[in-house]
């Protein structure tokens, strides 16, 4: 069965999602990871206006348009902002050991799609097969939030698993009732903001990001 | 109308107090609003009682007998924790622990953590359910770092971060919930709304909600604090402002239990086995079990109370896996009576590390002697929480208790020893820090002490005598879930 056009626009967008996903668990510099993320939220928008046009939900044209000004304005300027006053624009993250990590995001994406297959057999919807990268995207962001040791990283981390959650809330369902959508993007706004806050604190009162210094509370 | 008033006075309150919470009378105009909301909560509740439940504003917002009493008790333990943290709070100014900037901060962001819990409370819909959840931790972040020390910082990272990633998981549950029950309420917004889902919940297609559930209780359960994803619990507790302390173990933990519920009921009625429940006695034991042997080992005054929060969430987790009148209907008392109990245990702690000038119980000795009544407050507390009759925790676990001895025999063994280990290492302490000889000052400012008796003059009610219009609701929400 031939796949439509359009259906193959939104499977290159899917494969795009998890390359930039692996880019980014592989990425040591900062200034990069955020022009990754912005990439992620770009093919994001694009692939939901996509499954708008194909689908004919046009309540899914607002959430293109909203991711677009949210994950791909608004937060990476925030985030570009944030590095350079905090002045960790140029730093690298020097201790974490990629091949391994690379392999342990194969064998997750692997999992994913064991995960995924059989919800993906009873999806109605025109991208069904995308559900398992989505839940691979969610599982790459969090293996990459274990790896990084420095807050700017791991908070990148974060925000590309809420977009792997969007992405499969879009192939799955075409899209979460717009109220909740709105409030999601509220939450993660918001926690963007408070983040920024906290970033200077942590800084005022460790003299750096690097979240080794906050291992101090454990139990004896 | 009642709802929105519930809704709009805390968010009102948390404007308010960005605005003036500088002015000298900032801490009596956040008691004000919180007065005004468990007015507006207690208007709410006689409404249900007169009519019965109902929904709101296109159905957006209902209320049954399960989170009428909720609402009631969070709004009741956030008015008193504002009580108690006007003289604590300027105390801890007067040591200069506090500016009257991030004061303003504490009381802001106190409101909208409550008006988040009641949002999430009240809300029909499971997105919004989970987009309040979120606001209830981002609200609460920066109150944990509030002090601004290394270990605080360190503290609301952690919790940031964890709580972050669990509710990530919930999310996916939500969305696969979505995917599963919009195939029969077709798409939009009735599909997410839970009253619509509990009406079809038989035709859900099993397997994808068998999923979803397993996302949804790890993410939800992360914010009760159900091990292995408790980490964040003791740090956050022990490191923020004692009134946070007190309002994240006895509101937060009891909400984030009530999403769990709340996806049980639906789940339950797609799978017609018991799954659910037995995940959920799973974490529930294991957190019971973990939480006792932690609670010896601690120093920090604050983290043993945190301990014991997480060995009492598992064993109201455990309760309502096992289901059943009986069970759950303790469940939903022993909901009520820690979180007054405990909340109460923690005005009282605050004022005693306050007086001792650490929160390490090495330090805090002969509470009586110095302060008769702080000193009383902490005994009885204990004792309460301990589950000793005739306090109503004692009701609630012997109820637990008696019907896992009956369903479930093999738990017995490992219950019994968690609730003995926990007793003699709680007790033991408490007894040196509230006997002994001292060396602690004056306060600067009277403490509070009304909030402490009153919790627990409510506890030991309960166990005497439950009035018989809770008891109704007690036991609707027991037929709602059960």
């Amino acid at each position: 069965m031939a796949i439509p056009l359009t259906g193959q626009i939104i499977n290159l967008c899917a494969s795009l999602l998890l390359l930039i996903a692996f880019a980014m668990l592989s990425q040591r510099r900062i200034l990069s990871l955020i022009n990754l993320f912005a990439l992620q939220g770009l093919v994001l928008s694009v692939s939901t206006a996509v499954v708008a046009y194909s689908s004919h939900q046009h309540h899914l044209y607002f959430s293109a348009a909203l991711t677009l000004v949210l994950k791909v304005i608004v937060l990476p300027a925030i985030l570009h902002r944030l590095i350079r006053r905090l002045n960790v624009r140029w730093d690298v993250e020097t201790m974490f050991n990629i091949p391994t990590t690379m392999l342990i995001g194969i064998a997750l994406v692997v999992f994913a799609f064991n995960l995924a297959a059989p919800i993906s057999q009873m999806a109605g919807t025109i991208t069904k097969s995308t559900l398992g990268i989505a839940l691979a995207c969610v599982l790459l962001s969090f293996l990459m939030m274990i790896t990084r040791s420095k807050a700017v990283p791991q908070v990148v981390g974060f925000l590309s698993m809420e977009n792997g959650l969007f992405f499969a809330a879009t192939s799955a369902t075409y899209g979460m009732p717009m109220v909740v959508e709105l409030g999601i993007a509220l939450d993660v706004l918001i926690g963007m903001f408070i983040l920024g806050i906290f970033f200077f604190q942590i800084r005022a009162a460790f003299d750096s990001l690097d979240l080794r210094h906050m291992e101090k509370l454990k139990e004896d | 109308m009642e709802i929105l008033l519930v809704l709009l006075t805390p968010l009102l309150g948390g404007l308010l107090m960005a605005l003036f919470g500088t002015r000298r009378g900032a801490p009596e105009i956040n008691a004000v609003m919180s007065f005004l909301t468990l007015a507006a909560a207690a208007a709410l509740t006689v409404r249900v009682i007169s009519r019965g439940a109902f929904n709101a504003w296109g159905e957006e917002f209902f209320v049954d007998a399960f989170n009428v009493f909720l609402v009631a008790l969070t709004a009741f333990v956030a008015f008193t924790t504002s009580l108690f943290s006007r003289p604590y709070m300027r105390i801890e100014q007067h040591h200069g622990k506090l500016s009257a900037n991030m004061l303003r901060l504490y009381y802001s962001m106190y409101q909208v953590f409550t008006f988040t819990m009641l949002l999430a409370l009240l809300t029909n819909n499971m997105g919004i359910l989970w987009v309040a959840m979120e606001g209830a931790t981002l609200a609460t972040v920066l109150l944990v770092s509030l002090y601004r020390t290394p270990a605080s910082l360190e503290a609301a990272w952690k919790y940031f971060i964890l709580c972050g990633v669990g509710i990530a998981q919930a999310l996916f549950g939500t969305i696969l919930l979505y995917f599963a029950a919009e195939k029969i309420l077709g798409a939009g917004g009735n599909a997410l709304l839970w009253t619509h889902l509990n009406a079809v919940k038989t035709q859900i297609e099993p397997t994808v909600l068998s999923l979803a559930f397993v996302f949804l209780l790890v993410g939800y359960g992360t914010k009760v604090g159900l091990a292995p994803l408790h980490n964040w619990l003791p740090d956050a507790h022990a490191e923020g402002p004692t009134p946070v302390s007190a309002v994240l173990s006895g509101l937060l933990l009891n909400v984030a239990l009530y999403a769990v519920v709340r996806s049980k009921v639906l789940v339950d009625g797609a799978l017609g086995n018991h799954m659910a429940g037995n995940l959920m006695m799973g974490f529930g034991l294991l957190s019971v079990v973990m939480a006792s042997f932690f609670l010896s080992r601690q120093k920090d005054v604050k983290r043993m109370f945190a301990y014991s929060s997480i060995e009492h969430m598992g064993l109201m987790t455990f309760a309502f896996g096992m289901g059943g009148p009986v069970a759950t209907f303790a469940g939903l008392l022993h909901m009520t009576v820690h979180s007054l109990t405990k909340s109460a245990i923690f005005f009282a702690v605050g004022h005693a590390a306050q007086k001792s000038g650490t929160q390490l119980m090495e330090g805090i000795r002969g509470l009586i002697k110095t302060n008769p009544t702080l000193g009383w407050g902490l005994a009885l507390g204990t004792l309460a929480i301990l589950g000793m009759p005739p306090f109503g925790v004692f009701t609630s676990e012997f109820m637990i208790l008696t019907t896992a001895m009956h369903n479930y025999p093999w738990s017995m063994p490992f219950l019994l020893a968690a609730l003995g280990v926990a007793f003699a290492a709680i007790f033991g302490r408490v007894q040196l820090m509230v006997f002994g000889e001292t060396s602690g000052q004056r306060l600067p400012h009277p403490p509070a002490l009304l909030p402490v008796f009153a919790h627990l003059a409510l506890v030991l009610m309960l166990g005497l005598y439950i009035p018989p219009y809770l008891a109704a609701w007690y036991r609707q929400a027991t037929a709602l879930i059960g």
